[in-house]
């Protein structure tokens, strides 16, 4: 076990060291990118100042493959990731206690979550060689041999369920629930788990998802970090080191599309609360729609950015309706939901779904000015170096890129593209995107 | 414990940016250990101020303080990983230094900023600093309100001309007031009236104190929203917002003496004028239980248990008070710190679990008084009392038998390997520094914490589990979930229905 002391004479090493090593001389970090030999797509930024290292490895896992009626399979694969390994040649089988004791022992976190696209693992550790060699081993066991305890399942699902019927007595998950099942229809991302669902499920379905998902062959690794890519490719071969070797990754079965709306939806579900919670909507786009940037830059204008969009200035700043108001797009690999979210008074849920409604007509309508054009630009272009001022946001890009299968030099050519865009790119982006003849509408709350 | 008892936020972060950030579950850090919630007691009005020795770094990651010419705090922290800044106002003001009747209206001016100055219209503020590429945002607690933009590090000075700007000369039609009250209310409706732990947590704190002016919620009393007026918070701000009262912090990719002479110009130059002096309105002993049951549209019961501690005074010369609280953040760490931690292992996991989920918090430091919680969610089938009583066990156990070597080490390794982390965040680098100075703290506190914590020793833990747990000091809160009124506002639709 790693002492105390061993652990803080490194990291007080590393606070004096990385004073030595800032440098104003500013540019955007390198992406590299190879191959391993097991077939897992690697992308690192070294990123030296701080001793610390970010991994993040995705799989195809996430929830748009949860089986038909197992909707939760994914997320209770993620779940047990943490709950024990088995026993391995010398090393005995550790439990759930076991492993939570061990990381905080590294002082290191490691940790499993499930997406609609992706099944994540996630390691954060010091760069100390033996610590992370330590981290960097168990993360493998966790990722490679989780044990499945049998009585740790029942307990989970049954915690699982309980926070879901008390998601339900609140108007915002009503409204998701909503929402979500008009815009997606019997697409798998307008699925989630349910008491029935996860009744459904058992470790057996867990251990299946896992060895026909879980290979090296289909890992997309990000790391950033105080790593050289010799490291990286020690620290990779190490954490897929526990998955059996892979027998070739064949292609998995696509999934299909999610069908447009044909006609508009209107839901007033009446809830006794505070507020009523507004969603408006409609399918979006994926994310690798060409038309990405022109909709993220025409969304910002709409309603994503920060206190100067449409929407707030309507909504909030002139009418005082709601404390949050907001728009966005949620594309993965389908055409995740376009969605304006508001709260207000069951009383004023009305004017505030007339409000929005009107601006976003006008807006898809007419597009941008060239005033807000410039705007946004100057938001996102001259703020874009806040997008990767950290490790942890550096991580979230470069994941992106690998998810996405974006060109090394996205980010590179980032500002340049935003740059480019016309208000009649923008405009003629939101008009093949959205619809507001046909979107869903869900009020919740207020009397019936 | 939720909404009730943290910040306030000028805009919640809902949906936003594209470039998904993939985050990290446990997020142990020292700030998050000593959460500002509540804390240490009353504060002199006057920070002892570091005197700046520029050949000296104040502390090992190179942070320096200043006092400008009008008394006004300047706090810079360099960090030229990349071309970004963060400038924060923080003045030391918060919902405590609020009187009955005008609870929320610390909160309430906060939002009030945004709404020009005599020279910038309302909306401008928020349109320029867009402009600059920037983002922003702003925070009320009980102890402090803070004001904050993320941008380019080489558009600072922009930013503290205008921030400068509306510290001094905030000012906005009545109009403007009138509508932004709403969304004032808007939040509270959000964030707490249909929230039921936020619900229990605000009742909770308003039974625990009496004369401490921690009894009222950040946001305020729905009727005195209703009730308040444009010259409440007028008054509010010409009364607090003074340069004595207030530190600037600037994180980033900057250097340190071109941000000691903007700051002179934009706040050093504002007229330096008195701090009201604060009354003590000191927490009489509690003498006895407390229980109070708040009812509210749920499903799962709750428990919330609030222990009346001491609170951390001071990092330097501490007394047994201090070392106390020292002893009561580690002994939460042992509780909850990890995965696997005591409360976890003895509430959560068995055949005859009686806990879904639980958690502990040492609320030691800031300017009013403290508190040890306690919080769990029952099982189904068990009740919040085999909850508490459970929790309760919990803390006698330590109080016996003590805690190990080996866990005091676990919870002291996760806390220096924090420090490590945290310094990726410029954004957590200038909110840790801020923090401190609003509590009296010095410049290099967490340093000096860091170093307290790790000399704490099993023996002081046992102590404190021994002393401070019984029932003459302790407030609980039991939360009766109720059947939401319209039993058919509840449709449940099968997974794969469409309405379309």
């Amino acid at each position: 076990m790693i002492t105390i002391k061993k652990v803080a004479s490194k990291a007080i090493l590393a606070s004096a060291t990385t004073i030595f090593y800032a440098n104003s001389a500013w540019a955007l970090l390198p992406i590299q990118h190879w191959t391993e030999p097991n077939g897992a797509k690697v992308w690192l930024v070294e990123s030296p100042v701080i001793p610390m290292v970010d991994v993040q490895i995705d799989f195809d896992a996430g929830s748009r493959r949860d089986p038909a009626g197992q909707a939760g399979l994914a997320s209770a694969v993620a779940n047990m990731a943490s709950k024990g390994v088995k026993a391995a040649g010398a090393e005995p089988a550790l439990d759930e206690n076991a492993l939570g004791e061990a990381w905080a022992d590294l002082g290191a976190s490691f940790e499993a979550s499930a997406d609609n696209d992706a099944l994540h693992y996630s390691l954060r550790s010091l760069t100390d060689p033996p610590l992370l060699d330590k981290a960097s081993r168990l993360a493998a066991r966790q990722i490679g041999e989780p044990s499945w305890p049998a009585d740790v399942w029942p307990r989970d699902r049954a915690r699982w369920i309980a926070s879901l019927k008390e998601a339900n007595t609140r108007p915002a998950t009503v409204a998701a629930h909503a929402f979500a099942a008009a815009v997606y229809g019997s697409h798998p991302y307008g699925t989630r788990a349910t008491e029935d669902t996860l009744m459904r499920i058992q470790v057996a379905d867990m251990q299946a998802f896992h060895t026909q998902l879980v290979a090296s062959c289909r890992a997309k690794v990000s790391i950033v970090g105080a790593v050289s890519r010799a490291q990286a490719q020690t620290l990779v071969a190490t954490l897929l080191s526990r998955l059996p070797a892979s027998t070739g990754c064949a292609p998995l079965p696509p999934v299909g599309e999610i069908a447009a709306l044909t006609a508009p939806v209107e839901q007033n579900i009446p809830f006794a609360s505070a507020q009523a919670h507004v969603l408006i909507g409609q399918p979006g786009f994926a994310r690798r729609d060409p038309d990405f940037l022109a909709l993220l830059v025409g969304n910002h204008i709409l309603g994503g950015g920060g206190f100067v969009s449409r929407l707030t200035s309507e909504v909030r700043e002139k009418r005082g309706l709601s404390y949050s108001v907001y728009s966005y797009f949620a594309g993965g690999l389908h055409a995740g939901a376009f969605t304006v979210g508001l709260q207000t008074r069951p009383d004023q849920a009305a004017q505030a779904v007339q409000v929005s409604r009107d601006v976003i007509s006008r807006y898809v309508a007419e597009g941008p000015t060239e005033a807000e054009l410039r705007a946004a630009k100057d938001n996102l272009i001259g703020g874009f170096a806040l997008r990767i001022d950290s490790n942890k946001k550096l991580l979230g890009n470069v994941a992106n890129i690998a998810w996405n299968d974006l060109p090394l030099n996205y980010l590179d050519e980032w500002t340049k593209k935003v740059e480019a865009l016309t208000v009649a790119d923008v405009r003629a982006a939101m008009a093949r995107k959205l619809q507001p003849e046909r979107m869903v509408t869900v009020v919740v709350g207020g009397k019936p | 414990m939720g909404a009730g008892a943290g910040f306030f936020l000028k805009k919640l972060n809902i949906g936003g940016f594209l470039e998904s950030v993939h985050s990290m579950k446990r997020a142990f850090t020292l700030l998050a250990l000593a959460a500002s919630l509540c804390a240490g007691a009353a504060l002199a009005d006057t920070t002892p101020v570091s005197q700046p020795n520029p050949s000296a770094p104040a502390t090992a990651s190179g942070a320096q303080q200043f006092t400008l010419k009008n008394g006004m705090q300047l706090i810079v922290q360099p960090d030229h990983r990349a071309p970004t800044a963060v400038h924060m106002l923080w003045v030391r003001v918060g919902s405590m230094d609020e009187v009955d009747g005008t609870t929320g209206v610390a909160h309430v001016l906060e939002h009030m900023m945004f709404k020009g100055s005599k020279t910038v219209k309302p909306g401008d503020f928020s349109r320029q600093v867009a402009a600059l590429g920037g983002r922003e945002n702003a925070f009320t607690s009980r102890d402090y309100t803070g004001y904050f933009q993320q941008i380019p590090s080489h558009r600072l000075e922009d930013v503290m001309r205008l921030e400068a700007d509306r510290f001094a000369n905030n000012q906005w039609p009545d109009e403007e007031f009138k509508k932004e009250i709403e969304v004032v209310k808007e939040e509270r409706r959000l964030r707490t009236e249909d929230q039921p732990r936020a619900l229990l947590a605000e009742q909770l704190f308003a039974t625990t104190f009496i004369a401490s002016p921690y009894r009222r919620p950040i946001v305020g009393w729905m009727s005195d929203l209703d009730a308040m007026t444009p010259e409440d918070v007028r008054a509010f701000h010409r009364q607090w917002y003074a340069p004595a009262n207030a530190a600037v912090v600037v994180a980033g990719d900057v250097d340190v003496k071109k941000v000691r002479a903007l700051a002179e110009k934009y706040y050093g130059s504002l007229p330096a004028r008195a701090v009201p002096a604060r009354k003590p309105r000191t927490e009489p002993e509690q003498r006895g239980l407390r229980r109070i049951a708040v009812k509210a549209p749920a499903e799962q019961s709750y428990v919330a248990l609030a222990f009346r501690t001491p609170g951390l005074e001071r990092v330097e010369n501490l007394d047994a008070n201090d070392r106390d609280a020292l002893a009561l953040m580690v002994l939460a760490a042992v509780f909850s710190g990890y995965d696997g931690a005591r409360l976890d292992r003895a509430l959560t996991q068995g055949d005859n679990r009686v806990a879904d989920t639980v958690s502990s918090g040492a609320m030691v430091t800031g300017r009013g008084p403290s508190l040890f919680m306690l919080t769990g969610v029952p099982a189904q089938g068990k009740t919040a009392a085999q909850v508490e009583e459970a929790l309760r066990a919990e803390v006698a156990r330590v109080a016996q038998g003590g805690v190990s070597e080996a866990e005091l080490n676990r919870v002291k390794t996760q806390w220096i390997a924090s420090t490590v982390y945290e310094r990726d965040s410029v954004m957590n680098q200038a909110q840790e520094l801020g923090g401190n100075w609003a509590q009296g703290f010095p410049l290099d506190a967490n340093e000096k914490l860091l170093a307290l914590l790790r000399t704490v020793t099993p023996a002081e833990v046992q102590a404190v589990a021994a002393r401070y747990f019984g029932d003459d000091q302790l407030t609980a809160a039991t939360l009766l979930p109720q059947p939401l009124d319209a039993p058919r506002a509840r449709p449940t639709l099968p997974p794969g229905t469409a309405i379309r």
